[in-house]
């Protein structure tokens, strides 16, 4: 969208990309925890030009009730586009796209959240994109995983997410804008660091097997920098700069 | 037993080792995870994290302020600042012989009244059931509501009760803390009642800080000359 160049280069012959960064190299990434005052748990996220608020309620009672469940507590992802997050306006109605990202994000937070503790009970998500540049998804996902371990929701693990994809046949780290629109391959991953597990994996473009390999280990690579990132805010937040 | 202590957030590794995991901790393999954000202990068997956010869960014999929200003709319901709803049964107040005919709920008890009650019973099947049937339980007359977040009150309480008397101490105030982060402070001159509420309050902003007690001494006691 917008005034995209079509005689781009993605990736010239050093090895630097469109916006000048190195093939494994991920945006500028600025987390914040908190933030928002009503929300039990909150947290802000910058990647590289996304910024992504995410407020958190619960675990609370389950409106409407026949959606509750007995044995354990339902998580409850909402994902929206500002009118204001894209080029051209876009319409606030859920999308298509929005209620599939609600969706994924959902699942990819279940495996981490742990809410068999809190049977007949609700959290509630919800993902506000202020401004969108490419690979909202795993940011969203970052900063839900920080906003939920805000809010004191018990959980196995972080999730942190980040996309790999292949650009100019090459296995690249961090699919911004331009590369999701003229690149080869799209692959957004979230991944549990402490436990080693994906809980998200989606895949838009044809890989060899060979490339599929390397991207999803590119991918696990980038995952364990954004989890830094992610300990970090959580760590300024609650221990101040004191925080080991 | 400093050094055993660390600042912990979701998925890191506590210890690994033979160690019973306790609250807020989780056996994966030989690792021992926190879940939440906060304070790790280690003892010589056991290992449990000292959680720093969340909402109240209620336990059975907790001691809670709950304000009454609605009742029916057989019970009330209690806002007890958790995801569940306080459930008082009638029969609690009125005794045996309680008859929905002849006794009117609201005599007792109405919308918004503030009540010391304790968990009777709690599992995860139903809502916790509260009574207020036992000593220093019941309506709760006078005093002002202090809403601090749930895991603060240990630090409120202090070791052995120790911030929560030197409070009371020094403002000649009487405190009930509910564990669920409700706090009913009650006071015969409003100056005390003011400064035991900046304390409480100061408490909850300042619950991290390590010399937090000495803080609270001085404030009290600059208050007091002035």
């Amino acid at each position: 969208m917008g005034g995209r160049d079509a005689t781009m280069v993605l990736l010239d012959e050093n090895g630097i990309r469109c916006d000048g960064r190195k093939v494994d190299e991920t945006r500028r990434i600025m987390i914040r925890a908190g933030g928002l005052k009503n929300a039990d748990g909150s947290a802000y996220i910058e990647f590289g030009d996304n910024k992504i608020l995410v407020g958190v309620f619960g675990p609370r009672d389950v409106h409407p009730k026949h959606m509750s469940n007995t044995d354990t507590g339902i998580l409850r992802v909402r994902y929206h586009m500002e009118p204001f997050s894209v080029g051209e306006r876009k319409n606030p109605a859920p999308s298509r796209r929005e209620i599939e990202i609600s969706k994924v994000i959902k699942e990819a937070l279940e495996p981490a959240v742990m809410l068999e503790k809190f049977p007949r009970t609700a959290v509630d998500v919800f993902i506000e994109v202020l401004q969108a540049d490419g690979g909202t998804r795993c940011a969203a996902l970052t900063a839900a995983s920080v906003a939920l371990a805000d809010a004191g929701i018990p959980m196995r693990d972080m999730v942190a997410a980040v996309a790999a994809g292949k650009v100019a046949d090459t296995v690249i780290l961090d699919v911004n804008n331009e590369e999701d629109q003229a690149g080869q391959a799209d692959m957004p991953i979230g991944y549990m660091p402490s436990l080693d597990k994906i809980t998200l994996l989606q895949l838009d473009g044809v890989l060899t097997p060979e490339e599929y390999k390397k991207c999803v280990d590119v991918g696990v690579k980038g995952c364990k920098v954004v989890y830094e990132l992610q300990k970090k805010a959580l760590k300024d937040k609650y221990f101040g700069n004191g925080g080991d | 037993m400093d050094n055993k202590r660390k600042y912990v957030i979701p998925g890191d590794v506590v210890t690994t080792g033979p160690f019973r995991p306790e609250q807020n901790v989780i056996l994966e393999g030989d690792k021992i995870i926190s879940t939440t954000i906060g304070i790790s202990e280690i003892y010589d068997d056991s290992v449990k994290v000292i959680t720093l956010t969340g909402k109240y869960i209620p336990k059975i014999d907790d001691l809670v302020i709950g304000k009454v929200n609605s009742h029916t003709s057989l019970s009330w319901e209690l806002d007890i600042n958790s995801c569940y709803v306080g459930f008082l049964p009638a029969q609690d107040v009125f005794g045996r012989d309680f008859s929905a005919h002849a006794d009117e709920l609201s005599s007792k008890l109405k919308t918004g009244d503030l009540v010391a009650a304790r968990i009777a019973n709690f599992d995860r099947t139903r809502d916790p059931l509260v009574t207020i049937s036992d000593r220093d339980l019941g309506k709760i007359d006078s005093g002002d509501l202090v809403k601090i977040s749930p895991s603060k009150v240990p630090r409120l309480i202090g070791k052995r009760g120790s911030m929560i008397q030197m409070i009371e101490m020094a403002t000649n105030a009487a405190v009930t803390i509910g564990q669920n982060g409700w706090v009913v402070v009650s006071c015969e001159t409003p100056e005390g009642l003011l400064k035991a509420k900046k304390a409480i309050e100061m408490v909850n902003d300042k619950a991290h800080v390590a010399n937090l007690t000495d803080q609270i001494k001085e404030m009290l006691e600059i208050k007091d000359e002035s």
